[in-house]
């Protein structure tokens, strides 16, 4: 199985392959935010954390242990759900911007810490080997994102879904449902930081070099760029944001020195032009069903929608 | 000791201070983060450089070049930037400031290079002096009286004048304030404006302090004093004071301790150990939720 993979992949440009990689990889890390801040509507300015944390660990578990990369992968995953719940617990009381502040605020504490730990090779880095698997990477990469998916699509449409919307919607409102808000911000919050932590796992291997600088702010604010620029909350539109913006830089590689300049106009223009994001509130579900003929009403279409549409009124928030 | 220790980390943090401004301005009335705040003080710092290295010119004739051209850009990116997403939702417009933020800086690694850049040497004349066993130098302390003058200048814009009260009226109630015939966007341009002015006058400031001005100075600053605004609580104009001095003077308590190689950890840790005490941070309105 592994020998006939590595066939099927050698076939493909490698240069095309790191970019494949590169938007599985991306996409993955949408998903997780997207969880916390897409569907339960917290802004998290730290995402990249996790993914540092899962980096790390999942790079550790394979230098140290040799551990098979489907164990580790999923062991880094719940290393760093447990982290997320840990951190989310204290944190997840405070509300909006302040909660940003604080996501921000750890995340650049976990850069110091790691460049400051013997464990992670300080500010040098890790090389990190190949990993324990005969199936190749970008095949690993790709299931995962189908998984990821699949997981995140099923969790849309529970009563854990439903219930991190209700979050979303509004706090007050949602308690008196009977739901524990604390409780389902902290899972949702762990959820994203599962998904970030195997993304991490993912990139060490892919890149084979991390170093604690890697994950710093801009990475986390390139994540959330993917799902507002894709849409808030719709899957579909995470996707997309992440295939666009993981793809972009490669893309733009023919200006040089120019590409980031690009890159930072084309986030404004994006956002002028399409504020809701590109998907904006359309799920592709609904789109599916309808072209088959089966028009579903057309609220199940616009799904999601965020109820922080405008400026919310000073002292109102 | 002590009592040098103190005096480093309140020029420190009075430029922390300055910087916070800006974040807690523009939060108080658009409730907007606005993140291209950290490049409007690089830009300033770099102004400040060109003016006293090409222009030769005094260093407080360049503080107010920096303060004017920062002034323009400032305006400039409200007005292409943030405007036409004033009615959308808040994330768009933050991503927005943050993609300017992303410009900014890179254009400045184009047209400047990579490298930190120094101030010519002798713009300022520091001389030290010697209070019991503390060593000050003058431009620290110039840097704590320039603070404190734009500081008190803009408590006084803020409470005595006209404008300061359509910007108290606005940040109370956008719209009300709307109806009540106040120029909404014109004051929304001069908060930018009064922010811009600020963080141009931090930038030349602390570019004179370390002796150093690079594309991407802005970024760890800007966080830094957007953590202070958090502290003091965002939106209020003596918190991100209070805050960015706080800040400051434990940043470089800690240093002095021996956490050198934590040095950017320290304010965050600070943040985060506040905030789960105070939620609104240390002066900030305790927030009354309604359904």
């Amino acid at each position: 199985m592994g020998d006939f993979l590595q066939q099927l992949i050698g076939g493909i440009n490698p240069y095309y392959l790191q970019i494949l990689v590169n938007i599985g990889i991306g996409i993955i890390l949408a998903l997780g935010l997207n969880v916390v801040t897409g569907l339960t509507g917290q802004l998290s300015l730290g995402h990249a954390a996790f993914m540092s944390i899962g980096a790390f660990t999942s790079a550790l578990l394979t230098i140290k242990l040799g551990m098979p990369f489907s164990i580790n992968l999923i062991l880094t995953g719940f290393i760093t759900a447990a982290v997320a719940a840990l951190i989310g617990l204290p944190i997840l009381r405070l509300t909006g911007d302040y909660l940003a502040i604080c996501t921000l605020g750890f995340a650049e504490i976990v850069k110091v810490v790691f460049l400051n730990l013997d464990i992670t090779n300080r500010a040098l880095g890790l090389t990190v080997p190949a990993p324990n698997t005969t199936i190749p990477l970008p095949v690993v990469v790709w299931a995962v994102v189908l998984l990821a998916i699949i997981c995140v699509s099923f969790i849309h449409s529970s009563r854990f879904g439903r219930a991190l919307m209700a979050v979303r919607g509004d706090e007050i409102a949602a308690e008196a449902m009977g739901i524990d808000v604390t409780l389902y911000k902290v899972q949702s919050f762990a959820l994203g930081a599962f998904i970030a932590g195997v993304g991490g796992g993912l990139y060490a291997h892919f890149m084979g070099y991390i170093n604690p600088s890697d994950f710093g702010f801009l990475k986390s604010v390139d994540i959330l760029s993917m799902i507002v620029l894709g849409g808030l909350g719709s899957i579909t539109g995470s996707v997309i944001g992440a295939t666009i913006l993981s793809a972009a830089p490669e893309f733009l590689r023919f200006m040089a020195s120019y590409r980031m300049l690009v890159y930072g106009g084309l986030l404004v223009c994006m956002m002028i032009f399409r504020p809701n994001g590109l998907m904006g509130t359309i799920s592709f579900t609904g789109l599916v069903l309808r072209a088959l003929g089966r028009k579903p009403h057309l609220k199940t279409i616009m799904e999601h929608k965020i109820s922080e549409t405008s400026r919310p009124v000073n002292g109102d928030t | 000791m002590f009592f040098q220790q103190l005096i480093n980390g309140i020029a420190l943090g009075s430029t922390y201070a300055l910087i916070a401004l800006g974040y807690t301005m523009v939060y108080g009335i658009i409730t907007l983060i606005n993140f291209a705040h950290g490049e409007i003080y690089m830009v300033g710092a770099f102004v400040g450089l060109f003016a006293t290295s090409i222009l030769k010119v005094n260093f407080f004739v360049a503080m107010l070049i920096a303060m004017v051209v920062c002034i323009l850009l400032g305006v400039f990116v409200e007005r292409i930037a943030y405007r036409p997403l004033r009615k959308s939702s808040r994330l768009s417009a933050l991503i927005s400031a943050i993609g300017v933020s992303i410009f900014l800086s890179t254009l400045a690694q184009m047209l400047f290079g990579a490298n930190a850049k120094g101030y010519p040497e002798g713009v300022f004349p520091v001389k030290q002096i010697t209070i019991g066993s503390a060593e000050i130098s003058t431009l620290q302390l110039l840097i704590i009286a320039i603070s404190a003058t734009l500081m008190i200048a803009l408590e006084f814009i803020v409470h005595k004048t006209k404008i300061g009260k359509a910007m108290r009226a606005t940040s109370e109630d956008y719209n009300t304030a709307a109806l009540m015939g106040i120029n909404v966007n014109m004051v929304i341009s001069f908060t930018f404006a009064l922010g811009s002015a600020l963080a141009a006058a931090g930038g030349v400031l602390v570019g004179l302090l370390f002796n150093a001005v690079s594309f991407n100075m802005g970024l760890m600053a800007g966080l830094k004093a957007f953590a202070a605004a958090v502290l003091g609580g965002i939106g209020s104009i003596p918190g991100a004071m209070l805050g960015g001095l706080l800040l400051g003077v434990t940043e470089v308590a800690g240093v002095a301790i021996g956490f050198s190689s934590y040095r950017d950890a320290i304010a965050f840790a600070i943040l985060v150990l506040v905030l789960l005490v105070k939620p609104t941070g240390l002066l900030g309105r305790k927030i009354q939720k309604k359904v």
